[in-house]
């Protein structure tokens, strides 16, 4: 390897890297503005000057390349001048608003300036003074505080690949804008306040509501899709302030959805506090004793076969195996977690999760999309796809029009007859396939909602066996699961069983065959209520409990500790960042009350055995937070039933997909502006 | 005195006012295009070779040797072609010899373009001539037009087996595109911020192909020293600084022009001889900016003796830059003129990097306040910290051209901007204010 | 330079004019195929020509969309170079050259003039409606000081007299031919030297 002298030091460096990130392999740091990791470099700044053997003027370390035999010095007379001037330029027009700036205490200028800065100002003209820009529902500008670093800008081109920031103007009255002050239409949008190392941008929702020092900070799990995008929650007491995005570069790299960020307002919206019980005709309030009488009475007088009991989409693993054990106690089968019917095959773990892996994407020169429009359905992922295009220009084609998404791409077909041809290699598109050598199929779940739903699967497997696509090496066969439960949940088996269709869930419950609906969490299930009694326990009242005759509170996911399986099918916990609200308890507490009021034997009593159970049903199961292993894939039954439709792709309402969501004010806000845009087409 | 002067027959540009004529026919008759096929046909080393030997140095300020930056670009053409870029993008002020060029000498221009691209491996030549320069563009694109008509580009052109077409792209209105990888982001359709180096352009140029940018002037010389020998033009001006050169004289002089003659002319006789002296005679000069406005003024002291070439300019902590001579009389507010140079640079910046960004504009406010008598002497201090704290920090060259002439100005200049400061601040301290004192209590009748 | 300001009343609706879409088409052939983005500057001067010297929304937005560009990025472009005007200007249109090699020679004197003739404040439509004037940065003539440029065109070697009548012969709508105004051949030493100690303009 290369070696590089820094500040006397020599140490070995890997080629291609630049100066800085040889000076942070050496354990020096550089001051920086514009530079940042995930981004294209800038230059702009000048603050990373430092000093060059031979060289007559310093130079911007983050631009320049490092080669062998250099010897940087950082700790010169030389560089500590070149800094501090270009600091006393970044604070010249920039304001003294500090005490009243929301960046306050995580601001790199105000750190950077503790070093650099001069105490006194020498700059006394008129400050600069910029119009603030109109950004849309969650950034809030203040551009007087702007130091043009354009991170933002490159980050709307590069990352969100919405080309919608830009600098105009030039010199010093250069100004960051979005054209003509259009909110901006990406789903990542917010991560540009993170980006700004100034108040230029900052969070709108969440202005002048605490100091980052006055935070307790835990490191969590988003629940808002099934990514798993791996999250900070800041919460001053019970409040969740904010969600801020942790660096994984396996799921999320440093970026986080807006959605994820911003739902946390739902969390002090609409929630259940107490038991209700409906008494004519109207929800009233109650206690857990009546509450779990009154539940322990209905199960009892009904017949288990006319339980029915529904997961719903923010349901921990631990949660969801309680509930499934209190069905088992009850001698109910009747459990279910679809929304809608899908295939599935839970006979092996490859058959229902992203084995390709959102890092894997990176590695792939082709992608086809069967049904699915990842932008919606799985923002983060989107986002690497978007990465692997920009990097490599990789061809990207779909079955089914998914509209707009951030990058390039051919829709090859519309049916399902299109998928047919190329398995049958009957399509152009079959050899480009084939030849390629690390494709990535993602199935979607409008795809599997389809009759043909089966034998999308099982041919698209049977392809990509036959053609060496499903190995150790490479395994090109991915379904896109949709939230934050499903892989866990079919892991668990929380699945009425396909072969019994008369007697299945959904067949019961769409002729209201149930006595007794048991929704844990469930809020999206399509419900024609009858005479059902129906049991809504959850964190928010939302659509299930709207409909229900007895509603238990219980706690949202920052407010308790589970476990979650992502689409790749990694496990990680989410951490209790607050306490449930009022009365409301942890789900696996309650079916403890009720399986004590009903007399019968528990074992759910503690959390621990639960998790350790948990974890031990998990198929594949490596380590927390690790891919699961892989297994040599199973042969499959060829005779899937082939049916001739068309593939459409579910519009999502992408910022109201659960009840967090959609008891967000900041989420309604944007679904308003997108609706609006959609109308007026600008 | 008459020895230094430029002999006629070593003239390069015989038509710089148009005497003679810009049309393609009258340019033949100059000797344009002569030989252009054999020239070609000895080699891209030869070409390059005559032209290191000639010594030529780059017209368009920083005087880099032609020979070697064409040395730079890949001997072989790999799997992206290479560009050859003509930076006629003449903005610096007291600058106008391209645009003579451009109107009268098109020809040398276009034929200079076909060798230069030859020897780079170029196909395709792109001139980007200023927006303001609407007719210019014009004549030059009558003048290439005629230059097709006549076969000397397109396919094989001028029968010398290479292909080259030449297309103008214009500016508008951005000194910074002069810059050269500023001008090279301006051709794809950019705003002209320039880029960092490394890469540089001969590698990583226009549409991230081999690149080699040069000045109109520097081209447009290039078909002479070829037909009359590297030797020839080394033999005309000072070792290292050869050859002849387009000098613009303007401002207080009697007869300004713009004038071929030998490197390393004293300036003195450059002034007297052509530009029919200094109004008021050469007693009345104050000073006088060689090189175009980014290159530090002299004084008279100076003037009297320097001559005008790279390295004796460089001596003098200025430089000759683009040669364009702005002549300061002793009529002229020295500081004003320098504050106007210095709102120039104010106005031109990209506004990319920070210190050309926010320090242009703080130095035109310093020195505008010294005009207008409201700066004090700390000013002066800070002044020239600031010019200090833009110089060699910035992305593009563009901040030593701004700090410089306010350097040259605190340099020569210090006692007369010393003369318009004072002492005390502009807003008094109340000194009688009580510290620590809630306001409200002063103000309180019963405090 | 201060930020251009963009026109209140824009005009909802913008495309070449069938001249212009051939011109535009031959000017895409200068560039790459791959690289037609390069042809934004000179598609802005031809939408700035056809809608009488001012580049309208609509026009950058039907650019963007003719070289597959983002607004923001035309946009950006518009505001950074100073010859797109995003609001209406003058049929003539005077910009004054007020930088150092002009000002000693007395561009002053023009820029006074122009305030009084034209209107007093810049980027303002005289009363008569055809004429506006800015000042602006070094034109590169600096030899042929004090000059102003109306429209593409040139006006060199100006005095206070000669200023005077080429404005108003543009408020009488008669423009006068540009060139220089003390009769020299171009940028050349005139023959006919001033005495020493005379003032300029």
């Amino acid at each position: 390897m290369p070696k590089i002298i820094i500040n006397g030091k020599e140490i070995e460096f890997e080629k291609g890297m630049t100066v800085l990130q040889a000076c942070e392999l050496a354990d020096v740091e550089i001051p920086r503005f514009c530079y940042h990791e995930k981004l294209s470099i800038a230059g702009n700044c000048r603050m990373c000057l430092v000093e060059l053997e031979k060289s007559p003027k310093p130079i911007a370390s983050c631009a320049m390349p490092a080669a062998e035999g250099m010897n940087i010095k950082t700790n010169t007379h030389l560089v500590e001048k070149a800094r501090k001037g270009v600091m006393e330029f970044l604070l010249a027009n920039h304001p003294l608003d500090c005490p009243v700036c929301d960046q306050g205490g995580e601001c790199d200028l105000q750190d950077q300036s503790m070093y650099y800065g001069v105490d006194k100002s020498r700059f006394i003209e008129n400050k600069r003074q910029v119009k603030e820009k109109y950004m849309g529902p969650l950034i809030k500008t203040q551009m007087t505080r702007c130091i043009h670093c354009t991170r933002c800008v490159r980050f709307a081109t590069e990352v969100a690949g919405v080309p919608e920031i830009g600098a105009i103007g030039r010199g010093e009255n250069m100004e960051i804008t979005t054209y003509l002050e259009k909110a901006m239409e990406s789903e990542l949008s917010a991560n540009v306040i993170d980006l700004c190392p100034v108040g230029a941008l900052t969070s709108k929702p969440y202005a002048f509501e605490a100091r980052p020092w006055e935070l307790k900070k835990t490191e969590s799990i988003d629940v808002m899709d099934a990514v798993g995008s791996n999250i900070r929650i800041d919460t001053y007491n019970w409040e969740v302030k904010r969600i801020l995005p942790r660096l994984n570069n396996d799921i999320n790299e440093e970026w986080i959805s807006d959605k994820t960020r911003y739902s946390c307002d739902g969390l002090l919206k609409q929630r259940l506090d107490v038991p209700y019980i409906k008494k004519d005709n109207k929800l009233q309030k109650s206690n857990w004793d009546e509450a779990i009488t009154l539940l322990a009475d209905k199960i009892q007088s009904i017949n288990p076969n006319e339980i029915g009991g529904h997961i719903g989409d923010m349901v921990n693993m631990e949660n969801a195996l309680s509930f499934k054990k209190l069905f088992a106690t009850l001698k109910s089968k009747n459990l279910e977690f679809r929304e809608k019917k899908f295939y599935i095959n839970s006979s092996e773990k490859i058959n229902y999760i992203f084995n390709s892996s959102i890092k894997g994407i990176e590695e792939s020169d082709l992608i086809l999309l069967i049904g699915s429009n990842p932008r919606h359905e799985a923002t983060m992922l989107n986002a690497r796809i978007r990465k692997t295009f920009v990097k490599k220009r990789i061809p990207i084609f779909s079955i089914g029009d998914p509209g707009e998404l951030t990058y390039d791409y051919t829709v090859i077909g519309n049916t399902t007859d299109d998928l047919k041809k190329i398995l049958s290699n009957g399509h152009e598109f079959s050899k480009k396939l084939s030849s390629s050598n690390k494709p990535i199929i993602i199935i979607g779940e409008s795809a599997l909602e389809l009759e043909s739903g089966q034998y999308i699967v099982e041919e698209v497997k049977n392809f990509l066996k036959k053609n060496n696509f499903i190995s150790k090496e490479w395994n090109a066969f991915n379904f896109l699961a949709q939230n934050a439960s499903t892989v866990g949940l079919i892991d668990l088996k929380v699945l009425s069983k396909e072969d019994e269709e008369k007697n299945s869930f959904f067949e019961k419950l769409n002729k209201n065959q149930f006595k007794l609906l048991y929704l844990l969490g469930s809020d999206n299930l399509d419900i024609k209520k009858d005479n059902e009694f129906i049991v809504y326990q959850g964190s928010h009242g939302d659509r299930g409990a709207e409909i229900a005759d007895l509603v238990l509170p219980s706690a949202a996911f920052t407010e308790q500790n589970g476990l979650f399986e992502n689409l790749e099918g990694r496990v990680q916990e989410s951490k209790k960042a607050s306490y449930p609200i009022g009365e409301a308890l942890e789900d696996w507490k309650i079916f403890n009350l009720i399986l004590k009021k009903l007399g019968k034997f528990n074992d759910l009593s503690k959390f621990d055995s639960l998790r350790k159970e948990v974890l031990n049903l998990i198929p594949n199961f490596t380590k927390l937070n690790e891919l699961p292993n892989f297994e040599e894939a199973q042969e499959v039954n060829t005779s899937s039933e082939f049916i001739s439709e068309s593939v459409n792709i579910k519009n999502l309402d992408y910022f109201y997909t659960n009840s967090i969501s959609r008891a967000s004010k900041t989420m309604s806000e944007c679904r308003q502006i997108k609706q609006k845009l959609r109308k007026t087409g600008t | 005195m008459e020895k230094n002067m430029l002999k006629p027959e070593n003239k390069i540009f015989k038509n710089l006012y148009n005497q003679l004529g810009w049309e393609i026919d009258h340019a033949i008759k100059r000797d344009d295009w002569k030989d252009t096929k054999n020239i070609i046909s000895k080699g891209r080393e030869w070409i390059i070779n005559e032209v290191k030997t000639s010594e030529l140095r780059g017209r368009g300020g920083a005087g880099f040797s032609t020979g070697l930056k064409w040395s730079f670009a890949p001997k072989e053409v790999g799997s992206r072609p290479h560009y050859l870029v003509i930076n006629a993008d003449e903005s610096e002020p007291g600058t106008c010899k391209d645009r003579d060029i451009l109107r009268f000498e098109p020809q040398k221009l276009i034929e200079g373009c076909l060798i230069a691209g030859y020897a780079v491996n170029a196909h395709i030549c792109y001139i980007y001539i200023r927006g303001e320069y609407f007719n210019e563009g014009r004549r030059l694109q009558e003048a290439i037009d005629q230059a097709y008509e006549k076969n000397f580009l397109g396919k094989n052109a001028c029968s010398s087996g290479w292909d080259f077409d030449i297309h103008i792209h214009y500016g508008a209105g951005a000194y910074i595109c002069g810059e050269e990888t500023a001008l090279l982001e301006s051709i794809e359709g950019n705003k002209g911020q320039p880029r960092l180096k490394p890469p540089f352009p001969a590698l990583v140029g226009l549409y991230g192909c081999p690149t080699i940018v040069n000045n109109v002037e520097t081209i447009a010389v290039v078909p002479t020293i070829l037909r009359r020998g590297g030797k020839w033009f080394a033999s005309i001006g000072k070792p290292k600084n050869t050859g002849t050169k387009i000098f613009c004289i303007s401002g207080n002089v009697n007869s300004p022009c713009n004038v071929e003659e030998e490197m390393g002319i004293p300036l003195k006789e450059l002034i007297d001889k052509h530009a029919g002296g200094v109004v008021g005679g050469w007693e009345n000069l104050q000073a006088v900016i060689p090189g175009g406005s980014s290159m530090p003024l002299l004084p008279k002291k100076i003037c009297d003796t320097i001559t005008m070439d790279f390295d004796s300019l460089i001596e003098n902590k200025s430089g000759l830059g683009t040669a364009g001579i702005v002549v300061i009389n002793k009529d002229q507010d020295i500081i004003a003129c320098m504050a106007r140079i210095a709102r120039f640079y104010k106005h031109e910046s990209c506004g990319q990097c920070t210190p050309c960004r926010e320090g242009a504009g703080w130095m035109w406010r310093i020195l505008d306040r010294v005009v207008k008598r409201k700066a004090t002497f700390s000013d002066i201090d800070l002044l020239s910290d600031v010019t200090k704290q833009i110089e060699g920090h910035t992305i593009c060259a563009f901040g030593e051209g701004s700090a410089w002439p306010v350097q040259g100005l605190l340099r020569h200049f210090r006692k007369e901007i010393d003369s318009r400061c004072r002492d005390e601040p502009l807003i008094k301290k109340r000194t009688n204010n009580p510290y620590l004192v809630d306001q409200h209590l002063l103000e309180n009748k019963n405090a | 330079m201060t930020l251009k300001k963009i026109h209140d009343d824009q005009p909802k609706e913008f495309k070449f004019s069938s001249e212009n879409f051939k011109k535009a088409e031959e000017i895409l052939k200068r560039y790459p195929a791959e690289n037609k983005k390069s042809a934004v500057m000179p598609f802005l001067y031809l939408a700035q020509k056809q809608n009488s010297n001012w580049i309208p929304l609509a026009a950058m937005k039907y650019i963007a969309n003719f070289l597959s560009m983002p607004y923001i990025s035309v946009y950006e472009v518009a505001t950074f170079y100073t010859m797109y005007n995003l609001a209406p200007v003058g049929k003539y249109f005077v910009q004054v050259c007020t930088t150092t090699p002009c000002l000693i020679r007395g561009a002053d004197k023009i820029v006074r003039l122009c305030k009084e003739k034209i209107s007093p404040n810049e980027n303002e439509l005289s009363k008569e409606g055809s004429c506006s004037w800015m000042e602006v940065e070094c034109l590169g003539a600096c030899v042929n000081a004090p000059m102003i440029q109306i429209n593409d065109n040139y006006y060199e070697d100006l005095d206070e007299k000669s200023t005077k009548e080429v404005l108003e012969s543009l408020i009488k709508d008669k423009p006068l031919k540009p060139g220089s105004f003390r009769g020299r051949k171009n940028t050349a030493p005139e023959k006919k030297q001033i005495t020493n100690g005379e003032k300029h303009a």
